[in-house]
């Protein structure tokens, strides 16, 4: 690094040489000779740079910010001559402490960093830490000097996505795994090959950044094993990612495996989404530490009621105050440095829906935050993916501030499906606007059917397997004596309440799984997902898991030997999307440039029965050319069935030369269950009508 | 355990030899190892690892300097690496930017 003739120091204090640092970017930035400094607290009256040795329990040096070091409300100053490598730091901040009016500062705090790249003080997971460190979270240096080669984000269209949504320690920590490095980034780079086979084409990690996995932990009162912050759905620091889920974590690599991951998996076409939750900190109520956030300027940071307490629109304690204009620009500059940093394809928000809310709470009608990610330079070209509601009661499905950009967990979807599969009356025309992407909820404005992100289970709730063996969440494991949890799961178990060995109930567990299967990857719209739904994954009717750090939560890699004909189902499922590009459309039906129809049939052909007892339902998706003028493009044709006995399905008729050909039957064993697309199985003797199995889906694709 | 980082040059090979634990209180041996070599102006850099036990960040750091120091023009070799050592290499990615091999001529 060149040193300019004019960087020098102009100040010493305690043997440091110093001089007044950049305002901007915040953080700890490396300069020639140095690192500059730089924080912003609008109340706080003094600030005092901490300088620590690497996991030492007392501070190597305390430097104040002189005066004149300040610009407006930002301190910032260049420390020269640090070992990069050696050093942790933080900040102490002198204040106001006054509760009522919101202040609650405290100088004998140890504060991190909001913008700390890296941080230490959790490097091996599951480590019990030093509980009277001083400074339990610490933040450190990193060089940004990845080799990415020519990686950048894939930038894949949105409507060609197969999101599939992992928990990292989860997926690779069971010892049936086999990997070298279990639980770790490490570990799910080992696994790309499998998701590779399995063919989805996108990655969505539930929380990455660093947490504190024991915030909250305690002994399990059944078993007496630790629960943690399992899942981690609350940020320590939003810039740094979690060390604890790096093998290299204790060697201080976790920046470099976790950016080798994400290009690994880019290389094999897999992009990365990463959950964000911005909708509070660790730092929890009143009641909780004081890590970051609260001793830098409370008063900025979080939405507080008059009385200065906390508003909880996030059910975790405090409320980010994410459209104040500073919050707001760490949020940006936060997904910023994630996007060119770590070359992230795209975020899903937890609990987007306060990221709309003003500093008091009401629901903004243009919300300057979710604008501005919307049209930022740097995030043009990532995903934007909210879940469009919040503990508070905001739910926006189908009302999101989109702004064109933000796409939504369809919440509408995972219920509508639900029900419609577990044979609820009056499902069949809310079926059909799921199936089509939603235009009930996304046609009125503009949007497409990738503004829904389809899916019937993710992390919280049910497995799929679960969906179909419980009537009823089982949490007692979570020592809330069951009371934590959904109690709409809207699912069904098949007659039996968990575990069984009648091999009826069990069939037609697996039928169902497939027929859920089907419908989320015939659906237009973006298919997500749930981590080991593809192989019959259980929590054992628990259906709230965030704090087991056990086979409740982990990937058992023997299910995928167990219930191989779930796999290929899904894996064939997913080829058949990837085949076909009616599957993926950007627009619905009747507007925009599609050249494609979807006609409803029912029992009949042509005549959907639409009636509230009606349980079945048929359609056929072609283009609107097909079989004319030499155009010999296949038709697909699905038949619904969530009635309890077979039915026969009429089925339309097919252009001249056109032969039904079965690609999918999920009343039939495996191997007839399903085909390979390019290989359906010919109907010799069902060109007319075909009899779909109670509770059972077909798939035919017709072609010359 | 004590680091040293020994710089042979053969022909327009610049070989040096790793020992011991590489971390950030001895990085900067090894950097100092590498800007020698980089002065010699040579073809290959060898890295060999045979003996080097354990590797931190700051050692990471150095062999990123010295593959940008020496320029696409010159290969990278290591040598010898094995059970942490080679396993943070990997997990790091910083394997894609070298030839690793167990021996060399």
């Amino acid at each position: 690094m060149d040193t300019r003739i004019d960087f020098y120091p102009t100040h010493q204090q305690q043997g440091y040489k110093l001089r007044p640092g950049r305002a901007f970017p915040f953080g700890a930035t490396l300069v020639p000779g140095g690192v500059n400094f730089a924080i912003c607290s609008r109340h706080a009256t003094s600030c005092t740079l901490v300088l620590f040795e690497k996991g030492a329990p007392a501070p190597l040096a305390e430097i104040s910010f002189p005066d004149s070091f300040r610009v407006g409300n930002t301190w910032c100053m260049v420390v020269f001559d640090l070992d990069y490598e050696r050093i942790e730091y933080g900040y102490r901040m002198d204040g106001p402490c006054d509760p009522a009016a919101g202040h609650r500062f405290d100088r004998s705090k140890i504060l991190l960093d909001p913008y700390a790249k890296a941080i230490g003080g959790r490097e091996v997971w599951g480590e019990p830490p030093d509980w009277n460190d001083p400074y339990p979270h610490r933040a450190r240096l990193i060089f940004e000097d990845f080799d990415w080669e020519d990686d950048r984000p894939l930038e894949k269209p949105l409507e060609d996505l197969v999101i599939y949504e992992l928990h990292t320690r989860s997926f690779t920590r069971h010892p049936s795994a086999g990997v070298k490095h279990p639980g770790t980034y490490a570990g799910l780079m080992a696994k790309i090959p499998y998701l590779k086979e399995l063919g989805i084409n996108c990655v969505e990690l539930m929380p990455i950044f660093e947490f504190d996995e024991f915030e909250n932990s305690r002994p399990n009162p059944v078993t007496g094993e630790t629960m943690y912050n399992y899942w981690g759905y609350s940020t320590v620091g939003f810039f740094a990612p979690k060390t604890g889920y790096a093998a290299t974590g204790p060697f201080g690599m976790q920046v470099d495996e976790f950016k080798n991951l994400v290009k690994e998996l880019h290389r094999n076409g897999i992009e990365v989404l990463l959950d964000v939750v911005f909708n509070h900190t660790a730092e929890g109520n009143e009641q909780g530490p004081t890590l970051s956030f609260r001793g830098i300027d409370n008063q900025t940071y979080y939405m507080l009621t008059p009385e200065g307490y906390y508003f909880n629109f996030s059910g975790c304690g405090n409320t980010l105050n994410c459209n104040n204009p500073v919050v707001r620009m760490m949020v940006l500059d936060c997904l910023r440095y994630w996007a060119a940093e770590y070359h992230i394809d795209g975020f899903r928000f937890d609990l987007a829906a306060i990221l709309g809310r003003d500093p008091w709470g009401a629901p903004l009608s243009n919300p300057p935050l979710l604008e501005s990610l919307a049209f930022d330079p740097i995030l043009a070209k990532c995903k934007l993916i909210a879940e469009a509601w919040d503990a508070g009661g905001l739910y926006q499905v189908g009302s999101f501030p989109a702004y064109g950009r933000w796409a939504e967990w369809n919440g509408k979807y995972r219920d509508d499906i639900r029900r419609f599969l577990k044979g609820d009356e009056g499902m069949v025309p809310v079926l059909a606007e799921r199936i089509q992407g939603s235009p009930d909820l996304y046609g009125w404005n503009k949007r497409g059917p990738t503004a829904s992100i389809n899916f019937i289970t993710c992390h919280d709730g049910f497995t799929l397997y679960d969906q179909f063996a419980y009537n009823d969440k089982h949490n007692e494991a979570n020592g809330e004596q069951n009371r934590d949890g959904g109690n709409d799961n809207h699912s069904w178990n098949c007659g039996v309440e968990g575990e069984t060995d009648d091999p009826e109930v069990n069939a037609l567990r697996r039928r169902m799984i497939k027929n859920a299967l089907a419908i989320l990857l015939m659906s237009h719209g973006v298919p997500m997902i749930l981590m080991g739904d593809e192989v019959g994954r259980t929590k054992r009717g628990n259906n709230n898991t965030y704090c087991h750090d056990n086979d409740l939560n982990w990937f058992d890699w023997t299910l995928l030997e167990r219930n191989a004909d779930l796999f290929n189902f899904t894996r064939q499922m997913i080829a058949l999307r990837e085949t076909h590009a009616l599957l993926r459309a950007r627009d619905f039906f009747g507007t925009g440039p599609t050249q494609s129809d979807i006609i409803w049939h029912g029992t009949q052909a042509w005549n959907a029965d639409w009636s509230p007892g009606s349980r079945t339902l048929a359609f056929m998706l072609r283009e609107r050319q097909a079989g004319q003028g030499g155009n010999t493009s296949p038709v697909l044709y699905m038949a619904l069935n969530s009635y309890w006995d077979a039915l026969p399905f009429e089925l339309p008729e097919l252009p001249i030369n056109y032969r039904w050909h079965l690609f999918a039957n999920t009343a039939l064993p495996t191997p007839h269950d399903i085909y390979e697309p390019g290989h359906e199985a010919p109907l010799e003797q069902f060109q007319h009508s075909f009899l779909v199995g109670g509770r059972s889906i077909v798939i035919l694709i017709g072609h010359p | 355990m004590a680091f040293s980082a020994n710089l042979e040059m053969v022909d327009s090979e610049a070989r040096i030899t790793l020992d011991g634990e590489l971390d950030a209180a001895v990085a900067e041996q090894f950097r100092q190892a590498i800007e020698q070599a980089a002065q010699q102006k040579p073809q290959k850099l060898v890295l060999f690892m045979n003996t080097l036990s354990f590797m931190a960040s700051a050692g990471l750091r150095v062999l990123v300097f010295a593959k940008q120091r020496m320029g696409s023009e010159v290969a990278v070799y290591v040598i010898g690496a094995t059970g942490p050592v080679l396993n943070t290499l990997q997990m790091s990615g910083f394997h894609q930017a070298v030839y690793i091999q167990e021996n060399y001529p």
